[in-house]
């Protein structure tokens, strides 16, 4: 297998929480490479399914574009988040 | 006053009430044990118990505080619970915040009727640098926002203490954070006495000590009576109360979140330690009591919030904590000055 078939599509969305890409990475229909099985009842495919759950008390630490960890600061009632490529978005 | 359910056959529920309650005299560290090991029948009258003690030598006023920090992350400590130590592979970026976004923060801090504004770094001591940006914080919150500004910077020195205390820093937070026959266990680059000597510094100078703890980091109930002793031996004014919300990186990131019955018991069992203290909801409750647990423990013993979100995580909207406070048909505390 061509290392290139494990790398996301540009377009692949990441997840927020832990920065991994939201989609399977392989293109032969495979598990996704970077994710690891932590031995729990959920397969890897359900990983982001408990980072949307964690969201809900987390910023977002990756960037959703690029899968770039962010700068973030949070405040009292709010707080942003900025990706040194897609700039800067806020809640 | 409320009715209290019968205090079933918990003879130290009967002590407190007569030392704590009627007297205003908080338990020792054995005794809080037994509170702390009391079984899951008698927490309703514990937490109700706790709750009238509150009530006689607080008041019924809430506290209400919102959190910022002005430096995030990079941290030289390896306080292991913590995300913003440097020494961590923690998804965590160091931050600088500007002046004008804290202005605005604390803006709509004291919209929410907050009466505190607290200003945090994440740092093992401030450098120059920090205390020139704090002291031009200070200055222009002041200036543009009626609100109490306390500070949590770490370990300072005596002539640190002093320029805070000159400055208007009305309260300054250093933690314990856990039982000292615990802490080498939690932190190795700082040791117990350097946190304790802040913290008297702190009150020599004349400004209110906030000195909290963090439970739930693998501590037996024994520490954590001993740190509610520890801590109210200090006196301080205010005891923010901590969860461990287990951080991504930091070698506390397996640890099982603290069971909500337990972090109930503490509650109570602080408030029972020290009757007349500030004890503030601090980070970690919406993980480990959910929004039942948080009316559980505002209805024992806690007279404080940390209202919206905290230094690195997001916490309850902040209008779901004012609503319950409506809904308890608890007051906010205003604005006072207190130096």
């Amino acid at each position: 297998m061509n290392t290139e078939d494990l790398l996301p599509p540009p377009e692949t969305p990441y997840c927020e929480l832990c920065g991994l890409p939201l989609q399977p990475l392989s293109l032969h229909g495979d598990a996704p490479k970077q994710e690891k099985d932590d031995g729990g009842d959920a397969p890897p495919s359900f990983h982001h399914a408990r980072c949307a759950d964690l969201l809900q008390l987390e910023p977002p630490r990756f960037c959703a574009s690029c899968g770039r960890r962010l700068r973030v600061q949070v405040s009292p009632l709010g707080w942003w988040a900025s990706c040194s490529r897609h700039g800067l978005h806020a809640s | 006053m409320t009715n209290s359910p019968p205090l079933q056959d918990h003879s130290i529920l009967e002590t407190a009430r007569r030392q704590v309650l009627e007297q205003g005299t908080g338990l020792a560290r054995e005794q809080l044990l037994d509170v702390l090991r009391l079984p899951d029948e008698a927490l309703p009258a514990l937490l109700e118990l706790a709750h009238q003690v509150r009530l006689r030598h607080c008041g019924e006023e809430v506290e209400v505080e919102g959190i910022i920090s002005i430096k995030t992350g990079g941290c030289p400590e390896d306080c292991h619970f913590c995300s913003q130590s440097g020494l961590f592979d923690s998804p965590v970026r160091g931050v600088w915040l500007d002046i004008a976004e804290l202005v605005k923060a604390a803006k709509e801090t004291a919209a929410t009727g907050a009466t505190e504004f607290c200003i945090v770094a994440a740092v093992r001591g401030p450098d120059i640098k920090l205390m020139n940006q704090v002291k031009f914080a200070i200055d222009r919150i002041k200036q543009e926002v009626d609100i109490n500004i306390a500070c949590s910077l770490g370990m300072l020195t005596r002539r640190q203490v002093d320029q805070l205390a000159g400055w208007g820093v009305h309260r300054y937070n250093h933690n314990l954070e856990t039982a000292r026959s615990f802490f080498p266990q939690v932190v190795t680059t700082h040791t117990y006495e350097e946190r304790l000597e802040t913290c008297a510094m702190v009150k020599d100078a004349g400004m209110e000590l906030c000195c909290g703890a963090l439970i739930g980091m693998g501590e037996t109930v024994e520490q954590r009576a001993e740190l509610a002793a520890q801590l109210a031996a200090l006196e301080p004014h205010e005891v923010p109360l901590n969860f461990l919300n287990p951080r991504p990186g930091t070698p506390l990131q397996e640890q099982q979140v603290m069971d909500g019955k337990d972090a109930l018991r503490a509650i109570a069992a602080f408030r029972l330690a020290m009757p007349a203290t500030v004890l503030r909801y601090a980070g970690g409750r919406e993980l480990t009591l959910g929004d039942l647990g948080t009316r559980d423990g505002l209805l024992g013993g806690i007279n404080a919030v940390i209202v919206g979100n905290y230094l690195t995580t997001l916490g309850r909207p902040a209008t779901a904590d004012l609503n319950l406070l409506v809904d308890l048909n608890m007051p906010i505390k205003e604005l006072q000055e207190t130096l």
